[in-house]
């Protein structure tokens, strides 16, 4: 199992109890777990400021540490350096981005050249990310046979 | 590519000729574009980072271009190399900077040049010499389409070519005029018109793009808006006011030889004496002397020195084309002297035979 927090493997499992019928699952793995251990408990904090009715906060803190599944880069990672991770980080954080969008342009919607493969592009653009990840995950399971394969795949697909 | 080579030729956006080019020095677009299944360069690891740059490096090898691109990897390149072809902009400093696999891919004549790994995994740059925005699209649409038979480009409906600035985002497309307006710098102007040119969403930069100087009374005029507009739309923004600066500026001309002729007149032929003839130089004092003497030059006011060997001038006195030129590697005083004595030199020899 991986971590839910970066690419390594998780190793450790926590059950964190947060309310009455509210239990957290997390899987962790050293490095990630010792922050989440250390670090003040956003997620309980959170809840007990939500009940007294400073919503936003939680809602700020929940945005700030959302991270891209593909990329890993967390929002707050964005707002630290003014640069996204990677091409599905504009989907992971749509609703953020659309916003800020609008500021900087005016419009939030693309209107001018459109590559001419498009239909293949889209298809095509889903399965690479997500072979991406496939392979990423062969690699850290020291899979590499399974990684050789994906590999294959992706060349097979890149050369269109 | 023998980067020595490039010491013996000016490079497109200086030739000196096209529309307009005695106020418009180039027009260059580029392009910004991303593969789809790698995280943008500034997330990548050094692993991936080779990967793009193989396989970008490949496709643009297949290229169906005459003349052919030659690929130039950057780690490779000295530093007085990398210099050069910032100076040359041919590459952006932020590229001769980075760490990892990058490079960038040339025509001979210039006027192509591919970035791999740069803030994002391709910047297209066309250039060319004079007012040409709309030929600079044509031939970067071109381009442009050729590379996307071969890779996939990471674009969403809803928001274009997808870049790792949203910035950029959309058409991925800025599009620049560089134009030489020291009349109205000296009249003060200039403020005004910049003013004017923010409130429609236009970046007025330095020579060298963003934070730049502007030396040499040089401006680089472009888009800051790149996405709810199609790329048309965002030209004929542009085409809209240049038409209008360069008028302002041969207005401010004419009044100025109107009003000062004489004035005008001491002040080249002062800034041609000091280039004649001072044995230490700086680069900002020379692209500000050589600015008056170009000047002079679109006013028939000096004939010892034609539009090419100026602008060949503005480009061979940057610090790493002089040491190329030197072949030897020299500090700031040293090459203030070598600067002032390579214009004496070819000074005399374009007086010797004015054309």
């Amino acid at each position: 199992m991986k971590c839910q927090k970066c690419h390594n493997a998780a190793t450790l499992h926590i059950t964190e109890i947060l309310g009455e019928d509210q239990i957290e699952e997390l899987h962790l793995c050293e490095a990630c777990a010792h922050n989440h251990l250390y670090e003040p408990q956003q997620k309980a904090t959170g809840i007990k400021t939500a009940s007294s009715g400073h919503g936003e906060e939680v809602d700020e803190a929940g945005l700030l540490n959302r991270q891209c599944e593909v990329c890993g880069l967390k929002f707050v990672d964005f707002r630290n350096t003014g640069r996204l991770g990677c091409p599905h980080d504009y989907q992971e954080f749509r609703d953020e981005l659309t916003p800020l969008l609008e500021n900087i342009h005016g419009e939030a919607r693309h209107c001018g050249k459109t590559p001419r493969r498009l239909p293949h592009n889209k298809q095509m653009q889903s399965e690479l990310i997500q072979l991406r990840k496939q392979l990423l995950q062969a690699v850290n399971k020291e899979a590499y046979e399974e990684a050789a394969r994906i590999r294959d795949r992706i060349r097979q697909l890149e050369e269109g | 590519m023998n980067l020595d080579s490039l010491t013996h030729t000016s490079g497109e956006w200086l030739r000196g000729t096209g529309p307009e080019s005695d106020i418009v020095i180039s027009s260059r677009i580029r392009l910004a574009r991303n593969l789809a299944a790698f995280p943008f360069t500034n997330r990548a690891s050094t692993g991936q980072k080779a990967e793009i740059e193989a396989l970008l490096r490949e496709r643009i090898a297949k290229l169906e271009l005459e003349p052919k691109l030659s690929y130039l990897s950057i780690p490779a390149l000295s530093s007085l190399d990398r210099q050069l072809l910032v100076e040359r902009q041919l590459i952006s400093r932020e590229l001769a900077a980075a760490d990892g696999p990058r490079g960038v891919a040339l025509t001979p004549q210039e006027t192509i040049s591919l970035m791999v790994n740069e803030e994002d995994h391709l910047r297209l740059q066309v250039m060319r010499s004079g007012y040409s925005l709309e030929e600079a699209w044509h031939e970067i649409d071109r381009v442009d389409d050729l590379l996307e038979q071969r890779v996939t480009y990471a674009f969403s409906e809803e928001f274009g070519y997808l870049t790792a600035c949203p910035t950029n985002v959309g058409t991925g497309m800025r599009a620049s005029v560089m134009l030489h307006l020291p009349a109205l710098e000296y009249t003060k102007q200039i403020e005004k018109v910049f003013r004017a040119l923010q409130k429609i969403n236009l970046a007025v930069r330095g020579l060298y793009g963003e934070g730049s100087r502007a030396s040499g009374h040089f401006y680089q005029i472009s888009n800051q808006v790149t996405l709810g507009k199609s790329e048309t739309g965002i030209l004929n923004e542009i085409q809209s006011v240049i038409p209008q600066i360069i008028t302002y500026e041969r207005q401010a001309r004419m009044s100025w030889l109107r009003d000062n002729r004489q004035g005008l007149q001491d002040k080249i032929a002062r800034a041609y004496g000091t280039l004649c003839s001072a044995t230490m130089m700086t680069s900002e004092e020379t692209m500000d002397l050589l600015s008056a003497v170009r000047l002079g030059i679109n006013l028939h006011l000096i004939e010892a020195i034609t539009i090419p060997t100026v602008n060949e001038l503005f480009i061979y006195t940057q610090p790493a084309h002089l040491q190329k030129l030197k072949g030897a590697s020299l500090d700031g005083e040293e090459r203030n002297a070598a600067r002032a004595s390579y214009l004496r030199q070819r000074l005399r020899e374009a007086g010797a035979h004015p054309n």
